[in-house]
């Protein structure tokens, strides 16, 4: 097991090199003029180029570049704004907020997800599982940006059962933006659980275990549920990244002051600095999130830790 | 195949939401088999509720793409007049007036082209690139195949949203044709740019189960070249799933193209595009919410279609299904 | 055949005792959306203590299904039992609330598979699922039961138990796995095992092992076992005891010397037949001509009638006995020989 998460964590490593390469890539590299990337469509002044251009070596040939970006990155300079504030600042003011907003999340698509799948995966084509076949269909289909506002205008606004905007109410402000975000997953989840279950309860060793006498929970708890849950750990893992960009809007929309709602601000303020910073950061959080995932999918299935 | 290689094979599929899990893939690769797989799942899909609302929605918006005039009854979207500014739907504008006064109904149903054209293209594109990639990959494996796994990891590494709006955001300075044009060409290609990489797993994984298989051994066996392997017997087996998957995508890349836009860093005023209207509408949320509803409620049908017809082939093609 | 000899099994050791379970009158059936399945129709059979019953017939033939009917492991839609009693150690388990159906499998009547690595949980170490029978039936605890789960593979002869009981599955070899399986349902001592083609996924050597060890665990406890094959050789050299089932029913029964020796219906007689023998040189193979019937739609009269070379229809057969109309009771022929054939005594020669 140790060598498999220490061969994980080496390959974490050229990922994240490839990541931060491609995102500097993006904004340096690319042919043009990597100072209007910075600040889009806002005068410059040329005293302000010249800044720029030594702050990010700009002169000097790709790899240099490249190399004091890296630098810069894992001493947590990630630049400043156009006002002279570092965004590593504006992270931290903001990401507590967007992490209580991803947690809520995540719960929510575990939790509901799971069992919804769970239920649905042990009846089969009873009137449940359709319901949850039906409605996951649909909830997956509407784009979370549609979702938030109607969220917002429904249960926000008209029914009151939710605040429409701001964190004034402490964890309950997250409650419908959390929902809201982990829709589409929670759906998702859902559907793979059930599929899952469904199938793994068809198993031979599901048969061994009946024909051992276990009392029916112990099969369904013991023999059949963890090994349905290893697809969707994959699947909540890959997804974490539909998250954060999920994240952007729904803090936009529920005027959320987390890194999400800073990255919007950024975009409609030209603040090119701002915006790779807080995506440079979202990616890495990934990176390393799947990794976890990896971790755990190794500890469900032992099968994988002897490759 | 190894168990690694086998254990790749269920996390693609699991991720390219075609198949969940455990049981080793079973490839049917012989012609008759072929065929007796796209008629059962026909006579699956007719009997599909879904499929057929799907398809049926799909029409409908392609036609409105095609055709916008019929649907929005001759009206010019364009034709504006700040009097009627937001004023609400009534029987002869049955979606109301927008900010500046111009149909509504004319501006959601014109919003339809851009989205099915960017939609379409950067799956198209994703296509060609996933394939070629995946194909390559799968069939020549080794270094090769190394080498083009790890480079979509990295990709990977970058979830759609955030990769496109990153590129977005800089096109306009750079030097490169289309990506600089803040037009549907620039979002049709950053969605593809970082999206390809799941049907460059998924035709991969498809091309090293079968490439193992005795079929193709016998092909070898008898002096089949390699590209005439490729095509004729491996690429075929992969139709089902690249084409379940390539229905749901449609539907997923319009969707990130309305975000993308809402968000600022996809098309630009003043195209017609249902992520621009719901940006604008927004602001009036309160006093005027037909303004952020109704291209809502149209992206939301666009959307569901094509998930809908998706999940229905899906369905339709899954061996485990038929008995 | 050519097989390690083992025909020191052929006569039992310890003399069969009294029945300890008796199927009767059995019938499964599966509905499904376009038909009934008539998976079982009808077997009788009784398995005693230190006896080896064979079950033998070919895939399709429902000596599967009436195995898991006794086990009560069917799922139930879509299969029913719409007939039949199914007694062990005084009680009828079809007639036994669930939860007591449950307490029998596993330290009554236990059951082996063929797969053994599908058959066995890929999450879980093997030690954790052999002890499993002791923590739900017993109540022991985790480590009392691992405890018993290294005596226990030590007994079915997996070399280094102690050091090998928290591995998995896939890191055992077939034998060894199926080793396992064994180790699991022998655990509580049952008084029925119930082996369902246990040796048809290993290497032959492997096989005789495995063989070996049922034949010594079925001496040291005195239980039954129930083979359930297709593979003529296990029989011959293993079992005491056949039945031979075709299309859901037993149409042969005798001793296994007896009823090899000298078949007493076309079937088996057809099966006999189509085993290459090591002394006759050259000659062709006769296998039994056409296709084993869709369960769904079995021929009338006599189910193997359409495949045998001895059928009588018409004019050519007695009254009452046409193979094509009506239906071959299983009869007693000769003496501890029952059969399911019109024309049995035409078979044996007699």
């Amino acid at each position: 097991m140790g060598r498999y998460v220490a061969r994980r964590l080496l390959l974490t490593i050229p990922v994240l090199l490839g990541a931060s390469f491609l995102i500097f890539a993006m904004v340096y590299a690319l042919p043009g003029d990597p100072i209007r990337a910075l600040a889009g469509d806002r005068p410059v002044s040329p005293a302000v180029v010249e800044v720029l251009t030594e702050r990010f070596h700009l002169d000097d040939p790709l790899w240099v570049q490249y190399w004091e970006y890296l630098k810069n990155l894992l001493s947590g300079d990630l630049g400043t704004d156009f006002r002279g504030r570092p965004v590593l600042d504006t992270i931290q003011r903001t990401l507590p907020v967007t992490v209580k907003l991803t947690i809520v999340a995540i719960f929510f698509e575990i939790v509901i997800g799971i069992s919804a799948g769970v239920l649905a995966g042990i009846r089969r084509n009873s009137y449940f599982d359709n319901l949850v076949l039906v409605s996951t269909t649909v909830i997956v289909s509407i784009p979370i940006l549609v979702l938030a506002f109607l969220a917002q205008l429904v249960f926000g606004l008209n029914l009151g059962w939710f605040p429409i905007a701001g964190t004034r109410e402490g964890l309950y402000s997250y409650v419908l933006p959390g929902l809201v975000l982990a829709s589409g997953s929670l759906a998702y989840v859902a559907r793979l659980t059930r599929t899952s279950i469904a199938e793994n309860m068809r198993a031979d060793y599901v048969r061994t275990a009946k024909a051992k006498g276990l009392p029916n929970r112990t099969v369904i708890v013991r023999h059949t549920l963890r090994n349905s849950l290893i697809p969707v750990v994959t699947f909540i893992g890959a997804d974490i990244g539909a998250l954060l960009g999920g994240a952007i809007v729904t803090e936009t929309v529920f005027n959320l002051p987390g890194i999400g709602r800073e990255v919007y601000d950024a975009v409609r303020a030209q603040e090119g600095a701002v915006v790779v910073g807080i995506v440079t950061l979202m990616v890495f959080f990934f990176i390393f999130f799947n990794l976890i995932v990896d971790v755990l999918y190794a500890v469900l299935d032992p099968r994988i830790r002897y490759d | 195949m190894t168990e690694q290689q086998q254990r790749d094979l269920r996390h693609d599929e699991v991720e390219s939401g075609t198949q969940s899990v455990l049981a080793t893939p079973r490839v049917d690769v012989t012609d008759e088999r072929q065929n007796s797989l796209w008629s059962d799942a026909w006579g699956s899909l007719k009997r599909n509720v879904l499929f057929w609302i799907g398809a049926v929605l799909t029409l409908l918006f392609t036609l409105m793409a095609i055709v916008p005039q019929v649907f929005a009854r001759g009206v010019d979207p364009r034709a504006c007049d700040l009097a009627n500014s937001k004023a609400l739907p009534s029987a002869d504008h049955w979606f109301g007036y927008d900010v500046q006064g111009c149909d509504y109904l004319a501006n959601v149903v014109y919003g339809a082209r851009n989205s099915l054209i960017i939609g379409f293209f950067a799956v198209l594109v994703i296509l060609v690139l996933g394939v070629l990639a995946g194909a390559i990959a799968g069939y020549f494996g080794g270094v090769t195949d190394g080498v083009l796994s790890r480079i979509a990891d990295i990709f990977y590494a970058l979830p759609l949203i955030l990769g496109a709006l990153v590129l977005l955001r800089v096109g306009p300075s750079t030097d490169i044709p289309i990506i600089n044009s803040q037009g549907p060409g620039a979002v049709a290609l950053a969605l593809a740019l970082f999206g390809w990489m799941t049907a460059m797993r998924l035709v991969r994984s498809q091309v090293i189960a079968v490439k193992s298989s005795d079929y193709v051994a016998a092909a070898r066996a008898m002096g089949g070249s390699n590209s005439r392997i490729l095509i004729r017997h491996i690429l075929p087996n992969a139709v089902a799933p690249v084409l379940v998957y390539t229905t749901i995508t449609i539907g997923v890349l319009i969707a990130a193209e309305a975000t993308l836009t809402f968000l600022g860093v996809g098309l630009q005023r003043p195209a017609i595009s249902w992520g621009l209207q719901i940006a604008t509408g927004q602001d009036s949320i309160r006093s005027t919410p037909h303004l952020v509803l109704f291209p809502s409620i149209i992206l939301t049908l666009t959307v569901m279609a094509f998930i809908m017809m998706g999940d229905a082939l899906r369905d339709a093609l899954d061996p485990r299904q038929r008995s | 055949m050519t097989r390690p000899d083992i025909s020191s099994y052929a006569e039992p050791v310890v003399a069969p005792g009294a029945p300890i379970l008796s199927v009767d009158d059995l019938f499964v059936e599966f509905r499904t959306r376009e038909n009934v399945v008539n998976a079982v129709n009808g077997i009788s059979y009784t398995v005693s203590a230190g006896e080896t019953l064979a079950i033998l017939g070919e895939s399709g033939s429902g000596k599967s299904v009436s195995a898991q009917a006794i086990m009560g492991i069917l799922d139930t839609p879509p299969a029913q039992i719409p007939h039949g009693e199914i007694w062990f150690e005084g009680r009828n388990l079809l007639t036994l609330p669930a939860e007591e159906q449950r307490k029998v499998r596993g330290p009554g009547i236990s059951m082996i598979f063929q797969d053994a690595l599908s058959s066995l949980n890929p999450v879980y170490s093997v030690g954790f699922q052999i002890g499993e029978m002791f923590r739900e039936h017993r109540g022991l605890s985790r480590k009392e039961a691992k405890k018993q789960a290294v005596e226990l593979m030590d007994r079915v002869r997996i070399p280094a138990a102690a050091q090998r009981v928290n591995d998995y599955p896939h890191q055992f070899s077939g034998g060894m796995r199926q080793r396992v399986m064994i180790a699991m349902a022998i655990s509580l001592d049952p008084r029925v095992l119930i082996a369902d083609e246990p040796t048809t996924a290993l290497d032959v050597t492997v096989q005789a092992q495995v063989m070996d060890l049922l034949k010594d665990l079925q001496r040291e406890t005195g239980m039954g076992l129930v083979l359930i094959t297709h593979d003529l050789g296990v029989v011959n050299e293993v079992a005491d005891n056949v039945a031979v089932m075709y299309a859901g029913r037993i149409v042969e029964r005798g001793t296994v010397d007896d009823v090899f020796t000298n078949p007493a219906h076309p079937y088996t007689e057809g099966l006999m037949n189509s085993v290459p023998q090591v002394e006759v040189k050259g000659g062709r193979l006769q296998p039994i001509t056409g296709q084993p019937p869709n369960l769904a739609r079995i021929p009338s009269g006599c189910p193997f009638h359409p495949r045998c070379p001895r059928r009588r229809l018409g004019a050519e057969a007695a009254p009452g006995r046409d193979c094509a109309d009506d239906v071959p009771p299983l009869r007693l022929v000769v003496p501890g020989r029952e059969a399911a054939c019109h024309y049995s005594e035409e078979v044996l020669g007699v």
